[in-house]
């Protein structure tokens, strides 16, 4: 059985992650190579038992664990569920992970959870709802949370305010930290006709606790101007690399999570992106 | 202009609602097909959800007809929680009434059988009881007492050859299936479900100890099938590892 009495790793190492799939429970246990620590969907590990939660065990007793959640929706106007809150608590309290993320996005609406990571604008009132889940989220579990930048495809005429300051003021307001994933920076900046290179210099990247980097789709809007979709079924594309390389060189190392959710590979591929981002992470004085 | 999370909702469940209004490309054009990413990943990612949980439903009627099932299926009844390896419990019973689906009258039991396969694979650890026990434990005190079985066994009951559709579907070489009413008891050694077939009586049996009932009276309730027997039904569920307790009767 895990120890329960103690945090087993304090903090997520400055070193590369990966989002941990069951197919490559042997690997990472036989050979991780560069990969520090392992990041799990929370969602996915709410079971009662079975191999899930076993490989959990197995696995907590060596690496640090990050869990993500993909489920609270934080920019809901609803009321945050308390029957998910009171299962993310428990398997947070049993799990002990060094990190725990959520999302800037909504998923439930009138009880309907849509599986997707929808948009919310920016404006005063949905700064102090989620301000105000945030604080309950925190309350709950114990412990800070970070909040994750979203990838974009459209945007709010009625957004009063741009996504960096939004989320420097959500982290002012309620003391939680940031997770920046550059891939959805360059996602949205391409998706929005902005510039990715002044979003990263403008976000708050003191804040930050860990990075996540993923592959993307492309694809085109109405007007035939690039829509690219944030899919993790890929490889991290070069710009991301090279703007990921950018944060690294303003922030310093910071976790580095590499995420392939769909059209999952052999360990071998995944592994190749994690020794990418260790050599970039190894360029960089701590 | 505010677009309400219920307006956004109603337009990515329906795709012949009008998109919101007050959404943008961020260049000053209207979002248009932007907003179908979302409407796109929602779909797409309930009815793959659907299909991993439910691949002998999806075989049986042809992965087109899936995706017309899943489709109808997610927008009448969109996941109840984010615990998605959950999701599809309304699932036989939407079959069951569902136009295309509703005269294929065993495809609700397989999907039953489906779900309690998955079901089980998420349910809770339990140690097996040493089956020495049993022969230690005098006749007397063993039919008074109580059967604990472990919480990922699962029942299921048609009246259709569910067992062989679902070998016949799953398993390499294995025999067509003939009309037959048949109960499957899905049991879990440590970590992979498997639905076994279960011979007379001893649905009633494990029925009877789920229910609380004294192993004598789960004995009763199987004798009423005259070929129950005792003997292979312990053995059975010993073998599997789902008997976790054996103790008075509170």
């Amino acid at each position: 059985m895990l120890d329960t009495t103690t945090q087993r790793f304090e903090r997520l190492p400055d070193a590369p992650g990966v989002g941990y799939k069951p197919q490559h429970f042997q690997d990472i246990a036989s050979d991780p190579g560069p990969v520090g620590w392992l990041e799990i969907h929370a969602e996915n590990y709410m079971g009662s038992g079975g191999r899930p939660l076993a490989q959990l065990r197995h696995l907590a007793e060596r690496f640090p664990f990050s869990v993500h959640g993909v489920g609270l929706s934080i920019g809901g106007e609803d009321r945050l569920d308390p029957e998910h809150l009171a299962r993310l608590k428990h398997l947070v309290d049993w799990l002990k992970p060094a990190s725990f993320s959520e999302h800037l996005a909504w998923s439930t609406h009138e009880s309907a959870f849509l599986n997707d990571l929808l948009p919310l604008p920016y404006t005063e009132a949905t700064l102090a709802r989620v301000a105000d889940h945030i604080d309950e989220v925190q309350d709950t579990l114990g412990r800070r949370m970070l909040l994750e930048n979203p990838s974009s495809y459209l945007a709010f005429d009625e957004s009063t305010m741009a996504e960096t300051q939004f989320l420097q003021e959500v982290a002012r307001k309620t003391g939680c930290g940031l997770l920046l994933d550059v891939n959805n920076v360059f996602v949205s900046a391409t998706n929005l006709a902005t510039d990715p290179v002044s979003y990263i210099d403008a976000f708050p990247l003191d804040l930050v606790g860990e990075i996540h980097l993923g592959g993307h789709d492309e694809d085109e809007d109405d007007h035939g101007a690039p829509l690219l979709i944030d899919s993790h079924g890929r490889e991290v594309a070069d710009p991301v690399w090279t703007l990921y390389e950018h944060t690294i060189r303003k922030a310093g190392p910071l976790p580095t999570l590499i995420e392939w959710d769909n059209n999952v590979p052999e360990w071998p591929a995944l592994e190749a992106e994690a020794v990418r981002a260790a050599r970039v992470l190894q360029s960089t004085p701590a | 202009m505010t677009v309400s999370q219920s307006d956004f909702r109603a337009a990515l469940l329906d795709p012949k609602a009008q998109r919101p209004s007050g959404l943008s490309d961020g260049k000053g054009d209207n979002a248009g097909r932007r907003f179908d990413v979302y409407r796109n990943n929602v779909a797409v990612s309930l009815t793959e959800a659907l299909e991993t949980a439910f691949p002998v439903v999806a075989k049986l009627v042809g992965t087109q007809n899936f995706k017309t099932l899943a489709g109808a299926f997610l927008r009448a009844h969109p996941p109840a929680s984010p615990l998605m390896m959950f999701y599809g419990s309304e699932l036989p019973a939407f079959i069951a009434a569902f136009p295309p689906t509703r005269e294929i009258g065993y495809l609700p039991d397989v999907a039953r059988l489906e779900l309690a396969l998955r079901q089980s694979y998420h349910a809770a650890d339990a140690q097996p009881i040493n089956p020495a026990v049993l022969e230690t434990t005098p006749t007397e005190t063993l039919m008074a007492s109580r059967v604990g079985l472990a919480p990922s066994l699962r029942l299921i009951r048609s009246p259709w050859p569910i067992h062989a559709i679902w070998r016949f579907n799953m398993v390499e070489g294995a025999a067509k299936p003939e009309m037959a009413a048949e109960d499957i008891a899905v049991l879990r050694m440590e970590f992979d479900p498997e639905p076994v077939l279960l011979g007379p009586g001893m649905a009633d049996f494990v029925e009877a100890l789920t229910n609380g009932r004294a192993l004598g009276e789960a004995v009763e309730s199987a004798s009423l099938s005259p070929d129950f027997d005792l003997g292979r039904t312990l053995a059975l569920l010993l073998a599997h590892e789902c008997i976790i307790s054996i103790g008075e009767m509170t």
